[in-house]
């Protein structure tokens, strides 16, 4: 590989960087609010290809119309998973609400390889091409880093504009004294594990518009959120939405210098390191 | 403390051993290839219990020890035809020590934040397998039909890997046990329950739960040596399964965290009801989802496990089971 290669291949994982700190933000969302790892993050990222998906392919939706559907799908999906399986566990240790998500990620998977089997599939868009020496933008990358841009802004308006968005960071930072000042904190903790189930579905809605995938493919995008998520400080959104750009252009970087299957040692080694030297994240205090 | 009214440890290694010798007895192919895997995964559940169970600290990436121990083992008998034995025990000790070398820094970390770099640990080792090609890389190692021979034949070798893992989820059970009732358990016990009291009263919690560590990843590699020696085959995926991992701690907490039983009887009731739904016409297609389902109400309802909550319904059991 050649140095030729470099600018393209960085540009190109830079802008998949948004996405994937689309999906992070739904994750460390839900960590910094409530304290659980969510281990159903990747079973809805699937979803959220899923819906877009049959959107298009049976009824002929516009994939950007999907790409909405899902997000409302998402809350809705969300908020439901929150009271069926968090709500009651809410308080318990750690390795009881990993089990409580991961046993959403179980029945999710299984009831979806019966529906949809484990064969590929993939959307067929084609918004042209943007060209410029040797770097070339597909529009559908460029449409998928817009997307992702308005939502994180959106989300960051509702957080800090809106009175539910505030009520959410209350409860964030002191349960018991945002309870104390009239806050109905299950309501906007079942709001928030909704808001963090809505990114993640939007972030695989648009992954679709960008790759192949099965109902498995969750996994891989659910076990990079937890390298972007740990990178940029567990429960830190801005820390998300970085480590999803570093992670990117990682992944575009690495991949002219060493092959393509080595990257994986390479992000799982910094994920550990960052945990061990700085557990606080990259952006957080020195821990 | 000497207990003669409960010789509990006794009855449940009887109990695992007969168990065990009945498809010897009765020679059932298909009978000892089903206790193999429950005799492993008591194997896997109970070394995990020791640390999370006794200890506190979530290991969600447990499974790398028993991928370790079963590629070092395979290519000690593949390159240098090692017997498989020698293999297994060699593999093991390297495990152990790896698990001192990272235990140290990350038994440092605490909730959550342990649990995510266990799973960072076990995907870096899958994902670094994948690429060494000394261990064969993507596609992994796999034997010949003649490393068979000097165990006697492939029948004999099952046989022996048979044994062995019985040996071996004997040993762990036993282990088990006796951390529970030692001054390091105890330890353990406090550490979990509060790590900074845990120190005041003078117990050193890095020692302690390195040691831990150590003894839970050393059962496991052993398990790993002795599965991909009757498999035939090693590959990065089945190796460092992150799924087995989650389901071994599944078994832990369906029988009841923190006991010597209670993975015992997880992994065997897991084991049971897998079997159950995958030949059962009607649950077949929806195994997975019934799984998550119960484990669910596992986590919501019976918050202690089997065999915790019969310690908790009647006390008097709690002399008697462990």
């Amino acid at each position: 590989m050649s140095l030729e290669a470099l600018l393209p291949s960085a540009i190109d994982g830079l802008m998949l960087g948004f996405v994937y700190g689309l999906a992070a933000l739904g994750l460390t969302l839900i960590f910094g609010v409530m304290k659980v790892i969510n281990l159903s993050h990747g079973p809805i990222i699937a979803l959220g290809m899923f819906a877009v998906f049959i959107l298009f392919s049976g009824f002929g939706v516009n994939p950007y119309l999907g790409v909405l559907a899902a997000a409302l799908v998402g809350l809705l999906l969300g908020v439901a998973i929150y009271f069926v399986a968090v709500d009651r566990v809410i308080n318990a240790t750690e390795l009881t609400t990993l089990l409580a998500t991961f046993s959403v990620n179980l029945m999710i998977i299984g009831v979806a390889t019966v529906i949809f089997t484990t064969s590929p599939r993939s959307i067929d868009i084609d918004l042209g091409a943007l060209r410029a020496g040797n770097v070339t933008i597909l529009g559908t990358h460029g449409v998928a880093v817009a997307v992702a841009i308005l939502v994180a802004a959106a989300l960051y308006g509702f957080l800090f504009r809106t009175r539910p968005g505030k009520s959410i960071r209350a409860v964030a930072n002191n349960r018991a004294a945002a309870e104390l000042m009239g806050i109905d904190s299950r309501r906007m903790l079942a709001l928030a594990f909704g808001i963090g189930t809505a990114l993640a579905m939007t972030s695989g809605a648009l992954l679709a518009t960008l790759f192949s995938f099965t109902i498995l493919s969750g996994g891989t995008y659910e076990l990079k959120s937890f390298v972007i998520v740990v990178l940029g400080g567990l429960g830190n959104p801005t820390g998300a939405l970085v480590g999803g750009l570093v992670i990117g252009l990682l992944e575009g970087v690495l991949t002219v210098f060493i092959p393509v299957a080595w990257v994986p040692v390479v992000e799982y080694v910094i994920f550990v390191a960052v945990l061990l030297l700085r557990p606080a994240g990259l952006l957080g205090a020195r821990a | 403390m000497r207990d003669l009214r409960a010789p509990f440890l006794p009855a449940v290694l009887v109990l695992i051993a007969a168990v065990a010798a009945i498809p010897i007895v009765t020679g059932n192919p298909s009978l000892r290839e089903e206790l193999f895997l429950v005799l492993m995964l008591v194997t896997l559940a109970s070394s995990i219990n020791i640390i999370m169970g006794y200890t506190g600290y979530v290991s969600f990436g447990h499974i790398v020890f028993f991928g370790i121990g079963g590629y070092i083992a395979f290519w000690l008998m593949q390159m240098f035809n090692v017997h498989f034995l020698l293999a297994a025990i060699a593999s093991a000790i390297p495990a152990a020590l790896i698990a001192a070398l990272i235990g140290i820094p990350i038994l440092r970390l605490r909730g959550a934040y342990f649990a995510l770099a266990t799973v960072g640990i076990n995907e870096a080792m899958k994902s670094f397998m994948t690429n060494f090609e000394p261990f064969g890389g993507a596609i992994g190692m796999f034997f010949s039909f003649s490393i068979y021979q000097q165990y006697g034949g492939a029948r004999e070798a099952a046989f022996l890997a048979y044994y062995t893992m019985a040996a071996i989820a004997l040993a762990t059970v036993a282990t088990s046990y006796v951390i529970r009732r030692s001054k390091l358990g105890l330890s353990l016990m406090a550490i979990r329950e509060d790590q900074d009291v845990a120190m005041l009263v003078g117990i050193d919690p890095a020692r302690a739960k390195v040691m831990a560590y150590v003894i839970s990843a050393f059962f496991p590699a052993l398990a790993g040596a002795t599965f991909f020696f009757k498999n035939g085959i090693i590959e990065p995926g089945p190796a460092f399964d992150l799924l087995r991992s989650i389901e071994s701690l599944v078994m832990v907490v369906l029988g009841g965290i923190g006991t010597v039983a209670g993975p015992i009887v997880g992994a065997a009731l897991y084991e049971w009801l897998r079997g159950f739904l995958i030949t059962n016409a009607t649950f077949a297609n929806f195994q997975l989802a019934i799984a998550g389902l119960l484990l669910l109400l596992t986590v919501l309802f019976v918050t202690a496990g089997l065999v915790g909550s019969l310690r908790n319904r009647f006390p008097r059991l709690r002399a008697y089971i462990q």
